[in-house]
């Protein structure tokens, strides 16, 4: 039983006692503490625990340890070694080359990747300095594994095609969906490792708005961590003393706990503590807004969704909690199941919550809609449905709390919105806020379902009891049951146009599932109503929508926030009124857009930065120049004959060279050409920030250290987006220095001022003008410092390239420090920024201080035969005021058309009578590097005023108009109009197969 | 939970069977274990006392050629079977099959025995093995009363036996091995001839478990313009992986043009018992796309055939 495995991990031998159950992975991480290898999944489908063994790529979650016996493992931490190591010998030949090559010629030497990689300067392989400097890292999570796996290719291959790049890379998995800009990289690196040049840069343009620091290029603050293995996420800590927390979760979708018995779980060896909810301190729910969600339903309680817990466990080892857990003993008294919104609303059903089924009813009246309809030539109605969606970051959740000998309590988590966490934590714990302290770590993504508690709540009770840390690690199965998601809705438009395209009517009923518990549910469809009738300006519009409670898992803040499932009906409704009144889809858009002036659904006058119609104009000039057709020939159907079809992900030249000769074959007989493309069109907006009269406010911190280096901090996250970039730019600007002087600590509830939470596209906003106005506000501290110093005016006092100019004296930061402290000063502003106010949804006025536009074009390729359809392009153009860091930009617009497209194509979040289907990655299917369409990015830049240098939200408005304008270029193709998400190909097939047999 | 207690390396079959006889039980073999670990896991196999690692063990691990056949070991890799020149030269469509099996992390650890122990009637890697007529070489152990094993190998007697690989499944995810007795050593292939070519393709959906919807695969030999011999497979086209003979007499000693070929998509429209999947596909689509996937593949081997020379892959 006690073999040993011996093994060489990144150079080094390790002789390690076998043990039953481990994984390579396990070994990796909790052994060896490489904890570069993240685990995604567990279930060998996202690719991020990537290693190599003996030279080949391996999922090392699913392999197990004793398999390595006697093998060589290459892990994300050993990369750079691995280079220089190798190439140290490579170096030394070139040297005696160069040296023999200089005694015959004068010849000068051309500095190699080998020798840099020498000189100990660089200590990244090229492939990890690529992944930077080509905005291919944003939330890292997933980064080992594909920089382990385009390592292994191109130590196979050293000069791939993109293709080969794609299909070697087809199952590592990104969420930010940097796939563009991940095989850039890769295709840079091959190139520098080939040639011995440095990795070339991307080619990003600048912004038209551009300063010294902000509107251009730069690499993350945390870029470099994140590609050499040392970022360290919640799950790579570890504490003393640690124990491992398990929670009980109902598995039922609705009924009464009747029975929970936890003694046998008590008696297992290792067992710490079990919770229940009786051992609640205080406070019984937690939730965003609403304090609806138990942390624990108790005996005689109603059990909401299978997620719901019923006790914690906490043990010494992982395994033993969890099978403890199994112990756990619980008896439901099973209640009828409420499956969908509208079900939620009928008479008679049973009540989830003691107010009843209805979250709230919200609504948006505009105008005089029996007159609106009246004036119209064209009156059209149609009902949509969107399905429940995952967010899927790779790095499930996970929380450690750790009690402090004074009595407080910290919570390593990765958190949206660390100061709720710590409201919440505290008032179930009945604690003072002051007690807590939430130490946010590096997030694996967030994109919205971050932002609710998830174990923060449960690690602080147990960490209590037992004085000792507790981490609760979520598996992915967990995470898919248990955390909110994206709404599924149901929402029927109906509107009404004149002849001459302009809309004088729109009408529409949205019903929202908000699962079990409120969660922002409230607010998400809020958003999905007040932006239903499009980024069109409507004289007359009245919206109705129920956000519905149901036995489904919670639904919350997801990128789009509503908006994502309006834009389909929306502008689905848009290209069948365009079909009906004759008129081009793009030129329908152009008769009815916002602009400068127009009036919103909500009674808001836009005074500025509304660029839709410069984002209508850009792509659609872009549609017709990488397709070579007219704008009117856009929206019809091509057949792709075999000659002339350029396949953008062909793998084999050989197929291609086949299908060519098959022509004369069964095809050429029959004749059918079944492959058709065609494009699509579809314009949206979202707003920036909470708005509806919420107060939006965000606190930032700079502060000027005595070697020079200046620190700006706010609780806001940093989940990938680049927020930190922004943060540093910003700053930078300020105070005139490079942007390397400026560090960035964010989501500490100790050492970081409120940012407020990470959502509705607003941090780029809210937390870049509190960073901006605190640095000015140190500045002016300095100014007044030195002008009273030096006895000048303080327009005399100029800050230039990182040296401050007083009347003759140049000052280097370092020195600025030393004399502020001299005169009594500590060189450090605190501002908190509120965001010009905004009034609730009924009351007109402006209910949002900002709105991003977006529009999006997208060309498929539907197969007649299967009904399977390619997205080959897609044309993004986006309104974002200011590009404060095009690279960080590029890499939200990319992944925000992936998530859309996931969206449309692939995804689909499966139940079935209140229990999860989807509750695996390999149920949920996230788009991969494959299905990545070639994607144009082209940026408008109307600034608004308010905004820091003029820039807006940016994380949404890039994911909305993709869904529609795939099912748009779908309809234009083959004439099937999807109206229910996700693209179903077998109903494609049918209704042309059924169409054709008529 | 333990999944496993122990973890048996054998570098030999005898090592193997040695371990099969002896080790403490609940026992499984396991080779890469992309679905084996995952089962274990996730509760839908309960946990064993040994697991017995066949991917060092020598015999199962080789891909040569034995007198007139290709031998390729059950435990080999679906990327080496994809890479390797034996197995591109003379069982292309196998080639094709696992190339398209996930990605590089998980196709260097799965393997060509998991793919076909797991029975599943649409597996990519047994459809093409299926066109290609393979047969499976098993190993076992004749006497249940070893296994209880007094540690005695010498005692243990061992037999291998050839199975057409069609008759190494009884239903869905059931197949004649038994469990814990005996071990798929690997598969073996006819070399290709000249004008014998092969082809595997498949169609996907993007939702949902990466799982076929439907595959095909088909062998044939082409002699003065005609089909002289050929092998047509499909998946899921029954509750085991499906031979469409019936086509196969249609279009044995003809030609292949637009009639030949519609009678024999008539034939196997006649013969497949295709079935609806729950949220994957309804049967009638199945029955409606399997046409042109049929098609495709049929009209690439007999072109392959026609004109097979060396071709150049990607790798």
């Amino acid at each position: 039983m006690t073999n040993q495995i011996s093994l060489t991990v990144n150079g080094i031998q390790h002789t390690l006692e076998a043990r039953a159950n481990e994984t390579l992975s396990d070994l990796l991480r909790y052994r060896l503490r490489l904890t570069g290898t993240k685990i995604g999944c567990d279930e060998a489908e996202c690719g991020a625990c990537t290693v190599l063994v003996d030279g080949e790529p391996v999922v090392s979650c699913i392999y197990p340890a004793e398999r390595a016996e006697g093998k060589t493992v290459v892990t994300i931490e050993g990369l750079g070694n691995e280079f220089t190591a190798k190439h140290a010998k490579n170096a030394k030949e070139l040297e005696k080359k160069e040296e023999r090559r200089k005694n015959l010629s004068d010849t000068s030497i051309k500095l190699s990747a080998s020798l840099r990689a020498l000189s100990g300067l660089n200590a990244l392989h090229p492939l990890q300095e690529a992944f930077v400097e080509h905005g291919a890292v944003q939330c890292g999570f997933c980064i080992p594994g594909q920089i382990m796996t385009a390592y292994a290719l191109l130590e196979r291959n050293p000069n791939p095609t993109r293709d080969e790049v794609r299909f070697a890379l087809k199952d590592t998995l990104c969420r930010c969906a940097g796939y563009p800009t991940i095989e850039n990289a890769i295709l840079a690196a091959a190139e520098s490792l080939r040639t011995g040049e440095p990795v070339r840069k991307p080619n990003i343009p600048d912004s038209i708005h551009v300063h010294q620091s902000v509107g251009h290029t730069h690499r993350r603050p945390d870029g470099i961590e994140k590609v050499n293995g040392q970022a360290i996420y919640t799950d790579d800590l570890v504490f003393d003393n640690m124990l491992f927390a398990k929670v009980k979760r109902a598995m039922i979708p609705h009924g009464f706990l009747k029975r929970l018995d936890v003694s046998k779980a008590k008696e297992l060896k290792g067992v710490v503590a079990i919770l229940t909810a009786e051992d609640i301190p205080a406070e019984r729910n937690h939730g965003l807004i609403v304090y609806d969600w138990p942390v624990m339903v108790g005996v005689g309680e109603r059990v909401r969704y299978v997620g719901d817990a019923i006790a914690l466990v906490a043990a010494e080892t992982l395994e033993i909690a969890n099978q403890a857990s199994a112990l756990i003993e619980a008896e439901f008294d099973l209640q009828p199941v409420i499956t969908n919104p509208v079900m939620a609303r009928e008479d008679g059903v049973p009540q989830i919550h003691e107010k009843g089924n209805l979250l709230k009813h919200i609504k948006v009246r505009k105008g005089d809609m029996e007159k609106g309809f009246a004036e119209s030539d064209v009156i059209l109605e149609h009902t949509f449905h969107t399905p429940t969606y995952d967010h899927a970051f790779i790095e499930p959740e996970c929380s450690i709390g750790v009690p402090l000998p004074d009595g407080r309590m910290e919570i390593y988590c990765g958190s949206q919105i660390p100061y709720q966490d710590r409201t919440q934590v505290a008032r179930v714990m009945g604690w003072d806020e002051s007690r807590v302290r939430v130490v946010g770590q590096l997030m694996g993504g967030g994109f919205g379902g971050k932002e609710d508690v998830m174990g923060q709540i449960h690690v602080a009770m147990l960490a209590d009891v037992t004085k000792r840390p507790v981490k609760l690690l979520f598996d992915r199965h967990e995470s898919l049951l248990v955390h909110p998601k994206r709404h599924a809705t149901q929402i029927r438009i109906k509107i009404g146009a004149k002849k001459d395209g302009r809309i004088m009517a729109s009408e529409s009923e949205l019903y929202g599932d908000t699962g079990a518990y409120a969660s922002l549910g409230e607010k998400v469809m809020t958003r999905a109503t007040t932006h239903s009738a499009g980024p069109y300006d409507v004289p007359n519009v009245r919206a109705d929508c129920y956000a519905m409670y149901t036995n489904n898992p919670p639904a919350g803040a997801f990128r789009g926030f509503g908006v994502t499932q309006s834009a389909f009906a929306v502008e689905s409704m848009m290209d069948m009124l365009a079909e009906k009144l004759n008129i081009e889809p793009v030129e329908l858009r152009r008769i009815n857009a916002l602009h400068v002036g127009s009036i919103t659904n909500t009674g808001q006058e836009l005074r500025e930065s509304v660029g839709l119609m410069e984002c209508i104009d850009k792509v659609s000039s872009a549609m017709c120049q990488v397709s070579g057709l007219s704008e009117k020939d856009l929206f019809k159907p091509r057949v792709v004959s075999d000659v002339d079809e350029v396949d953008l992900t062909a793998k084999h030249a050989k197929r291609k060279e086949e299908r060519r000769k098959n022509l004369s074959g069964l095809r050429g007989l029959s004749g059918s050409n079944y492959l058709v493309r065609a494009w699509g069109f579809a314009a949206a907006y979202k707003n920036t920030g909470l708005g509806g009269g919420a107060p939006d406010i965000s606190n930032a911190e700079v502060e000027l250290y005595d070697n020079g280096m200046f620190e700006v901090r706010s609780s806001s996250a940093e989940m990938g987006q680049g927020l930190v970039t922004v943060m540093r730019l910003t700053v930078a600007e300020e105070m005139s220095v490079p942007p390397e002087q400026v560090n960035v600590l964010v989501m500490d509830t100790d050492l970081t001022p409120n940012g407020g939470p990470t959502t509705a596209s607003r941090q780029t906003f809210v937390t870049g003008n509190a960073s901006r106005y605190a640095a000015k506000t140190l500045r002016d501290a300095i100014t007044a410092t030195l002008a009273e110093k030096y006895d000048v005016k303080p327009e005399q006092i100029r800050f230039e390239n990182g040296i401050v100019h007083a009347n003759g004296h140049s000052m280097t930061y370092a020195e600025v420090a030393k004399e502020m402290k001299a005169m009594g000063q500590h060189p450090r502003a605190l501002y908190e920024y509120e965001a010009p106010k905004t009034q609730p949804l009924g009351t007109g006025g402006d209910m949002h201080f900002a709105f991003s536009f977006g529009v999006q074009a997208a060309e498929v390729e539907v197969n007649k035969l299967t009904g399977e359809v390619r997205v080959l392009r897609v044309i993004s153009a986006n309104d974002v005021g200011m590009a404060v860091n095009p690279l960080g930009l590029q890499g939200q617009v990319e992944g925000g058309v992936m998530m859309g497209l996931g969206n449309a194509i692939t995804e689909e979040f499966l139940m079935d009578n209140g229990y999860v289907v989807s509750d695996r990655l390999a149920r949920y299917r996230i788009p991969g590097i494959m299905l990545t369409p070639e994607i144009t990015s082209i940026i408008v830049e109307h600034p608004t005023a308010a905004g820091p240098y003029g820039a807006k939200g940016v994380g949404e408005i890039c994911s909305i108009p993709t869904t529609p304008a795939i099912t748009n270029a779908i309809y234009n193709a083959v004439g099937v109009r999807v109206d229910k998400l996700p693209v179903d190909q077998e109903s494609i097939a049918r209704e042309i197969w059924e169409r054709e047999e008529k | 939970m333990t999944l496993w207690q122990q973890y048996i390396k054998p570098k030999t079959l005898a090592e193997a069977m040695d371990a099969f006889a002896t080790a403490p039980r609940p026992l499984l073999p396991i080779a890469g274990g992309t679905d084996l670990l995952l089962d274990l896991e996730q509760g839908r196999h309960s946990p064993v006392q040994t697991l017995v690692d066949v991917t060092a063990v020598a015999e199962m691990t080789l891909i040569e050629i034995r007198d007139d056949q290709l031998f390729i070991g059950a435990a080999v890799s679906v990327n080496r079977v994809a890479l390797d020149p034996l197995t591109v030269r003379h069982a292309e469509a196998l080639t094709e099959a696992c190339d398209l099996i996930a990605g590089p992390q998980v196709r260097n650890v799965a393997t060509l025995g998991g793919n076909v122990a797991h029975a599943l009637p649409a597996a990519d890697g047994t459809i093409a093995l299926l066109a290609l007529d393979s047969y499976a070489e098993i190993v076992g152990i004749d006497d249940p009363m070893a296994i209880l094993g007094n540690g005695d190998s010498a005692k243990l007697h061992r037999f291998h036996r050839l199975l057409p690989l069609k008759d190494l499944f009884l239903g869905p995810g059931k197949s004649s091995i038994k469990h814990g007795e005996e071990l798929i050593v690997g598969f073996q292939i006819s070399l290709s001839k000249p004008h014998q070519a092969s082809c595997f393709k498949r169609i996907m959906r993007p939702q949902g478990v990466a799982l076929p919807i439907l595959n095909c695969s088909v062998w044939l030999e082409r002699e003065n313009g005609l089909i002289k011999d050929i092998r047509i497979a499909v998946g899921p086209g029954g509750g085991t992986p499906f031979r469409a003979t019936q086509a196969e007499d249609v279009l044995r000693g003809r030609s292949l043009t637009k009639s030949t070929f519609e009678s024999a998509l008539d034939a196997l429209l006649a013969q497949a018992q295709f079935r609806t999947s729950a949220r994957r596909a309804g049967a009638d689509y199945r029955r409606h796309i399997v046409s042109g996937l049929f098609r495709d593949v049929i009209e690439s081997a007999w072109m392959r055939a026609e004109g097979k020379t060396t071709e150049t892959r990607r790798h």
